[in-house]
């Protein structure tokens, strides 16, 4: 297998890199899952250090640089304040620093063998997406309403406008031969107790969105949830409504583990992060972004980063593919599947336009998250973990999904029970295994838990920046 | 790269069925300009609407003079503040005295808790620091917090209350 493609001398990989998405597909098609970390540091020697631990990592790895939180909001002055005055920055300032800076971060690197993808959550992201173009940084992540609604305050109608026209600003790095890679981040909203149906057809959408702006090599996120069968019919579902809209086959699921309240336990760390490779590997999912065992008391080290893509690459060796994994639609219309077609259809019919047709969704409450107090959100759905742990929802609000949700009236979700609901993995998976457990942390009151889609480095919450 | 605020939504438009006249009094929730969690603030939410009161939850990141404003327009019977990023410490300071320094709210019952700074070394001089700095009770992270939370809520519509410093847990 050749995963070069079309690149010539590594001299010019830099200006002519690999297609993110080929890469990935090509290296799941021989066997293997590709893992990657959220990693991103403020200064050059410590980022460049942190790719080249990935890229040595006993794993199918690619490359993640996750952007400040200053960056993301656009808080440039801050930016160039924290770096005159040594004031430690929580990922990496690529719109602040010199081209030429970011260039030998990579330089040697970054190749055919390893691409890197930029990460950062914003919803004004025009400076960021210069920077990457100028440095022909072609794989990055991101979506209209997964990189605004959960964080800060940015009206939806501006977010959909910079979306759009920063992903025709990244397709046209096709007219200089090289191909933009972008991925949903839809799969992931607000990290926990948002219904798979509802991740899944925001993900979706989200890839039309970027598709019909001119994006032809995509990648569409799904994060872990709460329970193994319910998040295996997802991927399935996800994977089959992919095939059925998609107008491209250039396009491959990435899984995340999950993204709430993380065990404290390295045994439950390590247990959850072994069941979300499971996951990706058993549904035909290519990639995986990892979680680490630090990841409820700390930042993670790099040491930190490479022992869960290792640890991942392990487990996913010994797991196969589900049959239906080979044909998603032969395994029938689960729940889940009925339930995302049914809000994709109805965001669709709202218009051609897909981003005006978001707009409209929300604004309806044909789309609406679960407790995202974002002042563009319906906030009239609720969620709740039922008796099996299937993540369910406990109020439609205005969704049609009326007549696909189990009949049963809307249900109420009290501060209490929002609280266990928020710690229930954490919980169980620090119990399931305590047969061979390392003592747990103290555990703190669970009214903090740990910031929601939080990255290495945290920058989707802003530990300094102010809102756009 | 600044762009134009929405108006969060009035109670009044986002719960339409909600009896307003049977709620105790309205209660503003809200996070701090620089702080984006969400899941200690729907908590909140769920907590206050449970003891009987009308909540509107402003969400995450929040500015400092939209905060002011809402309150100005929504005259609250109490206002929460919530922070979990370890900057809540400065970023409380400066938003009670731009609170306080609005006629219609020199006497507004206003909270804060949350994990107020990095570590808790010094959570008991930075609880009563921003006491001192006008609010009516501070709520750092802990196992207690919850229950006094409730208490100071439950307690609130009388008028002779300015509780200090609820420091401890």
């Amino acid at each position: 297998m050749n995963l070069a493609g079309r690149e010539g001398s590594p001299a010019v990989l830099g200006e002519f890199p690999v297609d993110f998405g080929r890469f990935v597909r090509e290296a799941a098609g021989s066997g293997g899952l590709v893992v990657q970390p959220r990693m991103g540091f403020g200064t050059p020697t410590e980022m460049r250090a942190g790719l080249a631990a990935t890229k040595r990592a006993p794993a199918r790895t690619v490359g993640t640089v996750t952007l400040d939180s200053f960056t993301r909001v656009g808080e440039l002055e801050a930016v160039e304040h924290a770096l005159r005055h040594g004031i430690g920055l929580n990922g990496y300032p690529i719109v602040t620093y010199p081209d030429e800076v970011t260039r030998s971060v990579l330089q040697g690197i970054r190749g055919a063998d390893f691409p890197v993808q930029v990460r950062h959550g914003s919803a004004t992201p025009m400076d960021i997406f210069a920077s990457l173009v100028r440095l022909r940084l072609n794989a990055t992540e991101g979506g209209p309403v997964s990189y605004c609604l959960p964080y800060g305050r940015t009206p939806l109608a501006d977010s959909v406008r910079n979306w759009e026209h920063c992903s025709r600003r990244y397709a046209r790095l096709r007219d200089l031969g090289v191909e933009p890679h972008v991925e949903t981040f839809g799969g992931c909203m607000l990290g926990q107790l948002c219904p798979p149906s509802q991740l899944i057809a925001i993900s979706l959408l989200e890839a039309l969105f970027f598709h019909h702006h001119g994006v032809r090599s995509l990648s569409l996120s799904y994060a872990q949830q709460t329970s193994h069968e319910q998040d295996r019919e997802a991927v399935l579902a996800l994977r089959r409504l992919c095939a059925e809209f998609l107008p491209t086959d250039n396009w491959h699921i990435v899984v995340y583990a999950y993204m709430g309240v993380f065990p404290v336990t390295e045994h439950g760390a390590y247990g959850l992060l072994g069941d979300a490779a499971r996951l990706a590997v058993e549904t035909g999912a290519a990639r995986l972004i990892v979680k680490t065992v630090a990841e409820s008391r700390r930042i993670p080290t790099v040491a930190d980063n490479v022992a869960a893509l290792s640890h991942a690459d392990t487990v996913a060796r010994g797991v196969r593919p589900l049959p239906e994994a080979g044909d998603p639609a032969a395994a029938g219309d689960s729940r889940t599947y009925e339930e995302a077609r049914s809000l994709v259809e109805a965001v669709l019919n709202l218009g051609d336009d897909i981003g005006r047709a978001l707009l409209d969704a929300f604004r309806t409450g044909c789309l609406d998250i679960p407790y995202c107090v974002h002042p563009d959100n319906a906030q009239r759905s609720r969620s709740f973990i039922d008796a099996d742990g299937r993540l369910e929802w406990a109020d439609t609000g205005r969704m049609p999904l009326g007549h696909r949700v189990r009949s049963r009236r809307a249900r109420t979700v009290t501060a209490a029970g929002l609280l266990t609901d928020l710690s229930y993995v954490r919980t169980r998976y620090d119990r399931e295994r305590a047969a061979h457990a390392v003592p747990a942390d103290a555990e703190r009151i669970a009214v903090t838990p740990e910031r929601e889609p939080r990255r290495h480095g945290a920058p989707n919450s802003p530990d300094r920046a102010g809102t756009a | 790269m600044s762009s134009p605020h929405t108006s969060p939504a009035r109670p009044a438009e986002r719960e339409p069925g909600h009896d307003t006249a049977r709620a105790r009094g309205l209660v503003v929730v809200s996070g701090v300009a620089s702080d984006a969690h969400t899941w200690n603030l729907v908590f909140l939410q769920l907590l206050i609407e449970e003891l009987g009161y009308e909540v509107v939850n402003l969400g995450p990141c929040v500015p400092d003079e939209m905060l002011v404003e809402e309150c100005r327009l929504l005259e609250p019977d109490l206002v929460v503040i919530s922070s979990v990023n370890g900057h809540g410490h400065q970023d409380g300071l400066r938003l009670i005295g731009r609170l306080r320094a609005c006629e219609s709210l020199v006497a507004t019952p206003v909270a804060i808790g949350g994990k107020l700074a990095i570590s808790d070394d010094n959570a008991e001089r930075i609880a009563r620091e921003l006491a001192a700095a006008g609010y009516d009770a501070v709520f750092p992270d802990g196992a207690a917090g919850v229950a006094e939370f409730r208490n100071f809520v439950g307690v609130l519509p009388r008028p002779s209350l300015t509780a200090g410093s609820r420091s401890g847990a």
